[in-house]
């Protein structure tokens, strides 16, 4: 899984104790590989208004990346934003590990890249 | 890409090692994909530098074929364990790790009331994405299984929710006036791109025939004006 990927997932348990805690899913223990991926410029920019970016600075800062407090003028013509975001968004890949819920705690295990957001019958 | 070069590499796809029943997994054929995303592509320009999602990917057929036909980045959802494994399996042997994500996920709820109306949209998960994606192609379950009635329907709404462009879908021809009324309440034009015969082989102990030719419309689904 990406990052562009986290970036749309929240918690699925019902009455999840604080709803303003649900996103973005903390990871725990992960593994991390890089993938190299050819950069599409015009991709990025149109992507840009559809990322959460304070929950992609929370991650961010999570795991160790850095990314700029908010998404600079003109992005077009950032060339080191848009590198720092594209390696980010479409080359950094979790292997291994979870996502927990920082409202009800709630661990969403990922396995060979895949996260399972099922919840058992007693969590729904 | 050529169409036949398309379809020729994904004769190379997997498909369900064992299927279920109670998830209607009929593969996608090479074929039918190859046609599907051929024609986004060639016809509508939907599929080359954009972001796509796949409901109900199964074995990642629809997935594989999208990023073959150049998407940037592309999302599988499944809910079965099995099926993902064998799409992993796929997206590996493809060398498309790159660019197709998997995810473990339900796009239906429980409802609350009960008989016919037993399903609704999984709302953690559909609205979060909600416009996250260009495009959205599936093959989804037919709902013709008991307990999956209007499946089918759910499948589509959370693919027009979550496309800020068009949706690739396949339905039962029977249900078409149906399903583009729906479309035209949620503001999308519906055409229907195709008629197939969809050839269901003899997968499961209930088919008596050795295969069931069933009429399916190749849909395409576009957001009108917002005016």
């Amino acid at each position: 899984m990406r990052l562009i990927t986290h970036n749309m997932l929240k918690c699925h348990v019902k009455n999840c104790t604080d709803p303003n805690q649900q996103f973005p899913l903390r990871f725990k223990d992960v593994q991390l590989e890089q993938i190299e991926a050819e950069r599409n410029d015009e991709f990025l920019v149109r992507m840009l208004p559809r990322l959460d970016w304070p929950a992609l600075l929370t991650t961010s800062k999570e795991l160790g990346y850095s990314l700029p407090q908010s998404i600079p003028e003109n992005p077009q013509d950032k060339d080191e934003f848009l590198q720092a975001l594209h390696t980010f968004i479409l080359e950094t890949h979790v292997k291994e590990g979870s996502m927990v819920c920082n409202g009800c705690s709630h661990e969403y295990k990922i396995t060979n890249g895949i996260p399972n957001m099922l919840l058992a019958e007693h969590e729904i | 890409m050529k169409l036949k070069q398309l379809e020729g590499y994904l004769g190379d796809v997997a498909a369900f090692r064992d299927p279920k029943v109670q998830l209607e997994q009929y593969p996608t054929t090479a074929h039918l994909a190859s046609r599907i995303l051929y024609t986004a592509e060639s016809s509508f320009g939907d599929i080359d530098g954009k972001s796509v999602v796949d409901l109900g990917c199964g074995c990642g057929m629809l997935s594989i074929a999208a990023a073959m036909m150049g998407a940037k980045s592309v999302l599988g959802i499944d809910v079965d364990e099995d099926a993902l494994e064998i799409a992993q399996e796929n997206i590996g042997e493809f060398e498309l790790d790159d660019t197709v994500d998997l995810v473990k996920a339900s796009l239906c709820a429980e409802a609350a009331g009960s008989g016919d109306e037993r399903l609704a949209l999984n709302e953690d998960l559909v609205l979060p994405m909600q416009r996250k994606f260009d495009t959205a192609v599936l093959n989804p379950p037919f709902g013709t299984k008991p307990g999956n009635k209007g499946i089918d329907l759910l499948f589509l709404q959370a693919a027009c929710t979550m496309v800020e462009g068009a949706v690739y879908s396949l339905h039962k021809t029977s249900t078409r006036d149906f399903l583009v009324k729906k479309a035209q309440s949620w503001g999308f034009d519906c055409e229907v791109l195709a008629e197939l015969k969809f050839d269901v082989p003899m997968m499961y102990k209930f088919h008596k025939k050795k295969s069931v030719d069933i009429e399916v419309d190749l849909l395409r689904l576009s957001r009108k004006n917002e005016q």
